[in-house]
């Protein structure tokens, strides 16, 4: 029979609460158990599929090769990983500053109804599915784009988007982490008549430095998983582009746009880029805890 | 009870008994239930006025209301009137940024901020526009010999000032209110999350602030035998009818070998509190 690892004096009476507690542990560890083993399998099932491009081809093709033309065995995903990347970093820079500034909004200089109006708006915009995003995105933001310079679905549609999709995510965590700065330290930046700027500045900023960055973390893999809405709106030319107003494809929008048709070798590229992804996710969820960790 | 000061000559001379902040009907409410009312009193210039009560009679309250921290709580409201000097503390166009470096708050909890012991100080006094460094740098040694923590810090400045003990940490937030050379200082239980050594040292840091540099010095304590060994004024606060109120201020002597009050001759006594 299983026995607490205390010592117990007396007979086990309450045998069954320790029997509960045994269970639920197991239980736990089961469930955590099956959420790991479905990672590895999805890893383990993209490498499998990625693998036969890999060895007919080689790794350096998909970076050296002439251009994206799976039929013609010419697999460059450069273009696309440049798509990818700066729809991800257009799309951070705008929404990390303009998420933590209305955080702040919210929490030091809001009057309470405004606040918390504002807070279920950002929930609300958390919840709006992406391809109604995308939709939005081709109906107003692209023909506006249009009349600014053509074609209009490109890059800078891409961005906007995707900033208005991300935006939730930072601006609710920056919140949370301002909430978890110790009164103390506003009550006593008042006591000495500080200002609110340098406050804000010098105490919280710092205070929720690991906070802000797991959100920018957070939002960086949000922004680069993002598959419907920027195609919807992004062009999905194969390119690099030289402005802000070209069409671009990300990694993505690659895989759902030729998954349906691709076959054999081009099919195991599109697994490829997906390994990448994959490996760009795993990197930023590292990183988050490296910050977490620090922190603690 | 100007009466009963003026019996104290021997303690305080006349002249030395210029009030230097008024309270009149002060009453503080949070949500509209009071959490004391209409009190009155005279806070005495370069005295150490002890505020003593139980448990919950307002004496914290009282204090936040005195440099306007009260604004900061929601639902907190305050009416009455309280004069320092020509400045009508409770006017809605009095500048609280002067307010408070005017008057000094320090915390039960001693809350020095998450950056080093030095910029702990310097953050403030940039803040308040003390823009040469030199001028700043020397403030800290002066300021940091004044509550007695320069021996023990003076090589690891840069040192995150949360790495300091807890007595250590309460005379860093001392020094850092004393940088900005207010007039008053309120103090809320000071010691009361120290040990006895730690504490005994805030003690006698509070005595010479008042003895060296004339400081007007409010704080609110449990610990009636600090009242007794450090202050000049001594004022009751006791709930009434779920509502603080003032029972009693007078000079220390008095309220603690011939209180006016039966309840102040209990609470001393020990039978109350
Ligand atoms: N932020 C607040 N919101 C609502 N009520 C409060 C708040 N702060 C204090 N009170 C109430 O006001 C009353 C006075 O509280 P206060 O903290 O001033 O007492 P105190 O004399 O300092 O007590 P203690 O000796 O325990 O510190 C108490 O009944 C308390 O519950
Ligand atoms: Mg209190």
């Amino acid at each position: 029979m299983w026995k607490p690892k205390t010592l117990s004096l007396f007979p086990l009476r309450n045998w069954f609460k320790y029997r509960k507690d045994f269970l639920l542990v197991w239980l736990l560890r089961g469930l955590s158990a099956i959420a790991g083993i479905v990672i590895l399998l999805i890893l383990g099932f993209l490498l499998r599929e990625a693998l036969p491009v890999l060895e007919e081809v080689g790794i350096t093709a998909f970076f050296r090769d002439d251009s994206w033309n799976p039929g013609e065995k010419s697999y460059n995903l450069v273009p696309m990983i440049w798509g990818t990347g700066l729809t991800m970093m257009g799309a951070v820079l705008l929404a990390t500053p303009l998420g933590i500034v209305s955080a702040l909004f919210c929490h030091y200089y809001a009057p309470m109804p405004i606040a918390s109006l504002y807070r279920r708006l950002i929930e609300l915009l958390a919840g709006i599915p992406s391809v109604v995003y995308g939709f939005w995105g081709l109906v107003v933001l692209v023909p506006l784009i249009n009349r600014l310079h053509p074609p209009g679905t490109s890059l800078l549609a891409g961005i906007a988007v995707l900033t208005l999709m991300i935006l939730p995510t930072i601006t609710l965590v920056a919140d949370a982490s301002f909430a978890k700065v110790p009164p103390e330290y506003l009550m006593g930046a008042a006591a000495m008549g500080l200002s609110s700027w340098g406050t804000i500045w010098q105490i919280v900023i710092p205070s929720a430095k690991s906070g802000l960055f797991t959100g920018v973390i957070l939002e960086t893999g949000r922004a680069i998983g993002e598959t419907m809405a920027v195609l919807m709106v992004c062009g999905n030319v194969v390119q690099t582009p030289d402005s802000i107003f070209d069409p671009v494809r990300t990694l993505t929008a690659n895989i759902a746009l030729e998954m349906a048709y691709a076959l054999d070798n081009h099919r195991s590229a599109l697994f490829v880029s997906g390994l990448l992804l994959l490996g760009v996710i795993i990197v930023l969820a590292i990183a988050a805890e490296l910050v977490d960790r620090e922190a603690s | 009870m100007t009466k009963s000061i003026h019996n104290n000559l021997d303690r305080h001379k006349i002249a030395e008994i210029q009030p230097l902040m008024q309270i009149h009907q002060l009453s503080l409410f949070y949500n509209q239930k009071p959490a004391f009312k209409d009190v009155t009193l005279s806070i005495p210039q370069n005295s150490i006025t002890a505020i003593v009560g139980a448990s919950g009679c307002g004496k914290s309250s009282f204090l936040i209301c005195l440099n306007r921290l009260s604004d900061l709580i929601p639902g907190c409201t305050v009416s009455g009137h309280i004069q320092l000097g020509t400045l009508n503390i409770l006017s809605p166009k009095a500048n609280t940024t002067a307010l408070r470096r005017r008057i000094g708050t320090i915390f039960q909890k001693p809350n020095p901020f998450p950056m080093s012991i030095k910029k702990n100080i310097t953050f403030p006094l940039k803040e308040h526009g003390v823009k040469d460094s030199q001028q700043r740098h020397n403030i800290v040694e002066q300021v940091l010999k004044d509550v007695g923590l320069w021996s023990e810090v003076k090589d690891r400045l840069q040192d995150n000032a949360l790495t300091l003990s807890g007595g250590q940490k309460q005379r860093l937030c001392i020094a850092r209110t004393l940088a900005l050379q207010p007039e008053i200082l309120l103090m809320d239980e000071p010691c009361s999350a120290l040990d006895p050594i730690s504490s005994g040292i805030v003690e006698d840091l509070i005595l010479r602030l008042r003895q060296k540099y004339n400081y007007t010095i409010i704080i609110v304590t449990h610990n009636l035998a600090q009242a007794k060994r450090i202050a000049d004024y001594t004022a009751l606060f006791w709930v009434d009818k779920g509502c603080g109120r003032l029972i009693e201020f007078a000079p220390a002597e008095q309220f603690f070998n011939a209180p006016n009050n039966e309840l102040t001759k209990a609470y001393v006594n020990g039978i109350k509190g």
